[in-house]
C-alpha cells in the first residue's frame, strides 16, 4: 500500500468508528435490536480474531475452536448455577480453563500436521461437546439458563445493554491490540515464519512445536473470554455452541474476512452475521443465497474481503 | 581424523529398495572448503538432509564438533552451529529480505519468547540484517519482498540467512543452481571471502567453481564415495572420469552444454 | 450372548455403511486432494431421493435405482459446475466453499421437502426376519445391507486393484503429477472419481433411509464419522478405510450397547447412564485422537506424494 489513505484503511476506520457510535445511534432511534445484534457480532468477532491468530498468522487450521466458546460459557454458567455469581471469579476461571484445555489438546494435536491436525482438533471439540451433553446437572443437551449475569460489584452492570456493549467492544479492541503486538513481536515473527516455511525455521534453530503450542494457547485463552461474554449475552449456554458446525461458522468468518490481516476477522464476522440477519428478513431460506455466495467468495475473492480491499487500494 | 569438525561414518539411507546413501563415510576438517560432486542421482541432497536432520538415516553415525548428532532434530543441530542453504531456495516469501535475515539472527540469539515489542524495530536485529545482506551484496534490496527478488538474489539471500546463525559449519546445497555467468562469478567470489570465516561443505555441479574453491573434493556416485582427495588427484582419477564421461554424462559448466 | 451376536452384526452393518461413505471421501481426498464437506449432503440427498422415488414409483427397487442415478448425476453436476475450479486450491478454501454447499443443500431440502423428516417404509418381503443360525433371528433388510455393501466393496476392490482405471486411481493417490504426465485425461478421471464418490455416498444414504429418520442435517452427523475413518485408515487408502470403518462401526455400536451396563457395575445408576451416553458418543473421537497421537500419519498411510 502506498499511502495510508486507501480503501482498506478507510473501511477499517469507518467500521471502528461505526462500532463505537452504534449505541448512540441505537439510543437516538430507539432501535434496541441493532444493539443486541451488534453485541453478538462483536463477541463472535473476538472469537474469530483469536482463530485468525492461529490460522491466518500461525498457519494452524483448527476445526475445534468453538469448544472454547463453550468452555468459557460453561465456566460462567456452572459457577453461576453453583452460586458463584462474581465476574471476578467466573471470568478468570473461564480464561484459565480454556488455556489449560488448549495446552493439553494443543500438545497432543501438534504431533500431527495438515488435515490430520484439522481432524484431531475437530475430535477434541466433539469430545467437549459430548461431555457437556452428558452434564445432566447442568442441563445436558437442553443447556443451562443463566439467571444473573456476571456481577462486577459496582463497577459495571452487565444487564445494562449499553454498558455490556461497550465492555464487549473494549474486549474486542483490546484483543485485537494484543494480537497486533504479539504478531509483530519476536514471537510473532517466529510464528509467521513457521506458517510460511516450517522447514526453513527449523533449519535456523527454531523448535517449531513450542512456539506453535504457545500461540495455540494464547488463541484459546482469548476465545475463552469470548465464551464468557457469549454466555452473558444470551443468558444461556448449551452444548450446541460447541458443535463442529459452529467451528465451521467461525472459520467462514475468518476466511471470508481475509486471513492474516488484523481487522479481517472483524469485517468478516460483521458481513457474515449482518448478511445472515438481512437475508432472514427477506426469506426463511437465507442459506440458499448465503451458501452459493460463500462459494463465489472462495472462487473470486482471494484473500477474502480484506484481500479485495487491498487490491482496490493498490489501484 | 581426530580434528574433524564433521565426521560421517557408514551412513546408510534407503528408500524402498533403493540405497540413496550406501555406507558413506567422510570427514570435514575445520577451516577447509570441502566440495562434494557427483552425477545427478548420486544422493548429494539426501546426504545433506541427513547431515542437517531433515532426514534420518537408517544406520550409521554423524559426529559434529565432537558430539553425536545422528538422531538430533534439525533445530538442535542448527543451535550447535550447523547451518544449511537449500538447493531450492527455502525462504519466507511474504517477508522482506531484511526480515528473513533478521529472523535468523533472532533465532540464533536463543529464545524468541518476547511478545510485546515490535521485532522489526529492534535496532540490533536490523543491524544484523543489514550486515548480513551487505556481506552477500543484497543490502540495496533489503526491503524487497522475497517473492519479488530475482532467482539469483534469492540464492544470495539463502546464503545470508544461513550465515546469520553464525555457524561453525556451513552446508551449501548447490548455491549456484540456476545462476547465470555473472551471478555465478559473484557467488564464487563471495564463497572465497566466506571460507576465511567459516568451514564450508559445498555440494555443486559447477566444476569450474568447485575446482577453483575446494581444498578437498569427495566424489559421490549412487550414494557411495568413489574418490576423495585434493583437486589435482580427483581431476586425474580414472574412476571419476568414467563416472562423469561415461553414459553421456557431461560436466556442467556455465556457458557449455548442460546434460545429465 | 445372543444380544452380543445381534449387536455385532449391527456393528458390522453400520461399519460397512460407513465404509461406503468413507470410501468415496477418501478417494476424492486422496486423488484430487480435495476436502469435500458436502459429501454428507450427497448422502442426505440419496436418502431423500430414495424416499421420494419409492413413493412415486410405488416400487422399492425401481425407486432405489432412480435415487442412485439421481445422486450420481447430482454429484457429477456439482463437480462440473462448481467444484472442479477448486482443485489445487488450498484446503481451507475448499472447506469454506463446501461448507457453503452444506448450507445450501440443507435449505434447498427444507424448501423442497419441508422441515419435517421423511420416512421410507420397507416392502413386506424385507421386514421378515431371517434365521441365520438356529435360534438367532436377524432382520432381513440389515442382512441385505451387509451383503450389498460387501459386494460393492468387492467390486471396488477389483476395480481399484485389477483394472486400468483402478491403476490410474491408485497412482493418482500417490502421485498426481505423474498421471498427468502419462497423458491421461485428468479432467475426465477426476469427474469419474467424484461421480463414484457421490454414488457411494448416495447408496449409503438410500440404504440408511428405511432404518433411520430421513432429515435435514443427517449428513453432518455422519460426515465427521467418515472423516474419522479416513484419518484412522490413512487418507487415500480404500483398504485402510475398510478396516477402519468396520472397526469404528463395531466400537460405536458395541459401545453404545454395552457401556451403560458396564458402567453401572462401577458407578451409581444415575451417574452411569449420563457418563455412559457421553462416553459412547465420544468413543470414536477418543479412538481417533489416540491413533493420531501414536501414529500421526494414520494406521495405513498412503504412499509418499
Amino acid at each position: 500500500m502506498n499511502s495510508t489513505i486507501n480503501a482498506r484503511n478507510v473501511v477499517v476506520a469507518l467500521t471502528a468508528l461505526g462500532l463505537l457510535l452504534l449505541p448512540v445511534y441505537s439510543g437516538l432511534t430507539g432501535d434496541i435490536f441493532i444493539l443486541t445484534l451488534f453485541t453478538r457480532i462483536i463477541i463472535f468477532a473476538l472469537a474469530a480474531a483469536s482463530l485468525n491468530l492461529i490460522m491466518g498468522y500461525g498457519g494452524m487450521m483448527s476445526f475445534g475452536h468453538a469448544a472454547y466458546l463453550g468452555i468459557g460459557g460453561y465456566a460462567v454458567g456452572i459457577l453461576a448455577h453453583e452460586g458463584v455469581g462474581s465476574g471476578f471469579i467466573q471470568w478468570p476461571v473461564a480464561v484459565i480453563v480454556s488455556a489449560l484445555y488448549a495446552l493439553v489438546i494443543g500438545a497432543l494435536s501438534l504431533r500431527t500436521r495438515g488435515v490430520y491436525f484439522i481432524m484431531i482438533t475437530l475430535a477434541f471439540a466433539q469430545m467437549a461437546y459430548y461431555i457437556a451433553s452428558g452434564l445432566s446437572r447442568y442441563g445436558g443437551d437442553d443447556g443451562l439458563t443463566i439467571d444473573k449475569r456476571s456481577n462486577f460489584g459496582g463497577i459495571i452492570d452487565l444487564s445494562n445493554r449499553v454498558q455490556f456493549y461497550y465492555l464487549c467492544l473494549a474486549c474486542l479492541f483490546g484483543g485485537i491490540y494484543l494480537i497486533w503486538r504479539i504478531v509483530n513481536s519476536r514471537f510473532g515473527m517466529v510464528v509467521q515464519g513457521l506458517r510460511a516455511n516450517e522447514q526453513r525455521m527449523q533449519a535456523i534453530g527454531i523448535h517449531a512445536n513450542y512456539y506453535k503450542l504457545i500461540c495455540f494457547v494464547i488463541s484459546g485463552t482469548i476465545c475463552g473470554l469470548a465464551g464468557a461474554l457469549l454466555a452473558n449475552n444470551t443468558d444461556f449456554i448449551s452444548p450446541a455452541t460447541m458443535y463442529w458446525t459452529r467451528s465451521g461458522d467461525l472459520m467462514v468468518m475468518v476466511i471470508a474476512g481475509g486471513m492474516g490481516s488484523l481487522f479481517g476477522p472483524v469485517i468478516g464476522t460483521i458481513v457474515f452475521l449482518v448478511l445472515e440477519e438481512l437475508l432472514s428478513q427477506f426469506t426463511e431460506y437465507w442459506a440458499l443465497i448465503m451458501g452459493p455466495l460463500l462459494v463465489l467468495i472462495v472462487l473470486f475473492a482471494r484473500g477474502g474481503l480484506m484481500g479485495v480491499l487491498g487490491r482496490l487500494s493498490r489501484g | 581424523m581426530a580434528n574433524a569438525l564433521l565426521r560421517v561414518e557408514n551412513l546408510v539411507r534407503t528408500f524402498g529398495g533403493i540405497k540413496a546413501t550406501d555406507n558413506l563415510s567422510l570427514d570435514v576438517k575445520p577451516g577447509e572448503l570441502h566440495a562434494i560432486i557427483g552425477p545427478n542421482g548420486a544422493g548429494k541432497t539426501t546426504l545433506i538432509s541427513q547431515l542437517t536432520g531433515q532426514l534420518m538415516p537408517n544406520s550409521g553415525a554423524i559426529h559434529f564438533a565432537g558430539r553425536d548428532v545422528t538422531w538430533l532434530p534439525s533445530h538442535q543441530r542448527s543451535r550447535l552451529g550447523l547451518a544449511r542453504s537449500f538447493q531450492i531456495s527455502s525462504l519466507l516469501p511474504d517477508f522482506t529480505a531484511a526480515d528473513n535475515v533478521a529472523v535468523a539472527a533472532q533465532a540464533h540469539e536463543g529464545h524468541s519468547f518476547r511478545f510485546w515489542s515490535a521485532a522489526r524495530k529492534e535496532r540490533h536485529l536490523r543491524e544484523a540484517a543489514q550486515a548480513g545482506l551487505t556481506q552477500v551484496g543484497l543490502v540495496k534490496r533489503a526491503d524487497v519482498l522475497v517473492s519479488e527478488l530475482s532467482h539469483g538474489e534469492q540464492r544470495e539471500l539463502e546464503l545470508a540467512v544461513a550465515l546469520a546463525t553464525k555457524p561453525q559449519l556451513l552446508l551449501l546445497d548447490e548455491p549456484m543452481a540456476g545462476l547465470g555467468v555473472t551471478e555465478s562469478a559473484r557467488m564464487v567470489a563471495l564463497l572465497k571471502e566466506l571460507r576465511k570465516e567459516v568451514t564450508i561443505l559445498l555440494v555443486e555441479h559447477d566444476m569450474e567453481a568447485v575446482f577453483a574453491l575446494a581444498d578437498r573434493i569427495t566424489v559421490l556416485v549412487y550414494g557411495r564415495v568413489i574418490a576423495s582427495g585434493d583437486p589435482e588427484a580427483i581431476r586425474n582419477d580414472e574412476e571419476v572420469k568414467r563416472a562423469y564421461l561415461g553414459d553421456q554424462h557431461v560436466m556442467v559448466s556455465h556457458g557449455g552444454i548442460q546434460n545429465g | 450372548m445372543l444380544v452380543f451376536v445381534e449387536q455385532s452384526l449391527n456393528g458390522l452393518q453400520f461399519g460397512l455403511l460407513l465404509f461406503l461413505l468413507a470410501a468415496g471421501l477418501t478417494l476424492v481426498f486422496g486423488i484430487m486432494d480435495f476436502v469435500n464437506l458436502a459429501h454428507g449432503s450427497l448422502y442426505m440427498m440419496g436418502a431423500y431421493f430414495a424416499a421420494t422415488f419409492v413413493a412415486w414409483t410405488n416400487g422399492f427397487l425401481p425407486g432405489i435405482l432412480l435415487a442412485l442415478c439421481a445422486t450420481l448425476l447430482l454429484g457429477v453436476a456439482l463437480e462440473l459446475v462448481a467444484l472442479r475450479h477448486l482443485y489445487g486450491r488450498n484446503h481451507l478454501d475448499q472447506v469454506l466453499a463446501t461448507f457453503g454447499l452444506i448450507m445450501f443443500f440443507n435449505d434447498a431440502v427444507r424448501l423442497i421437502w419441508g422441515p419435517a423428516g421423511l420416512s421410507l417404509p420397507l416392502p413386506a418381503w424385507l421386514t421378515v426376519p431371517v434365521q441365520i443360525v438356529p435360534d438367532v433371528f436377524y432382520p432381513t433388510y440389515r442382512l441385505l445391507i451387509i451383503v450389498t455393501t460387501l459386494a460393492v466393496a468387492a467390486v471396488l476392490y477389483v476395480v481399484v486393484m485389477r483394472t486400468r482405471i483402478g491403476m490410474l486411481i491408485r497412482a493418482g493417490a500417490s502421485n498426481r503429477e505423474m498421471i498427468g504426465a502419462l497423458g491421461v485425461n485428468i479432467q475426465l478421471l477426476f469427474t469419474l472419481v467424484f461421480g463414484l464418490g457421490a454414488a457411494l455416498a448416495g447408496l449409503a444414504g438410500l440404504m440408511q433411509a428405511p432404518i433411520i429418520t430421513v432429515q435435514i442435517g443427517m449428513g453432518e452427523n455422519i460426515l465427521i464419522l467418515a472423516f474419522v475413518i479416513i484419518v484412522i485408515g490413512g487418507i487415500g487408502s480404500i483398504r485402510g478405510a475398510f478396516m477402519a470403518a468396520i472397526f469404528v462401526g463395531m466400537i460405536d455400536t458395541l459401545g453404545r450397547a454395552f457401556l451403560p451396563d458396564l458402567m453401572r457395575t462401577v458407578l451409581s445408576s444415575n451417574t452411569a447412564s449420563t457418563a455412559a451416553s457421553a462416553l459412547s458418543s465420544m468413543l470414536i473421537y477418543l479412538l481417533m485422537a489416540i491413533v493420531l497421537v501414536v501414529r500421526p500419519e494414520g494406521l495405513v498411510p498412503a504412499a509418499k506424494r
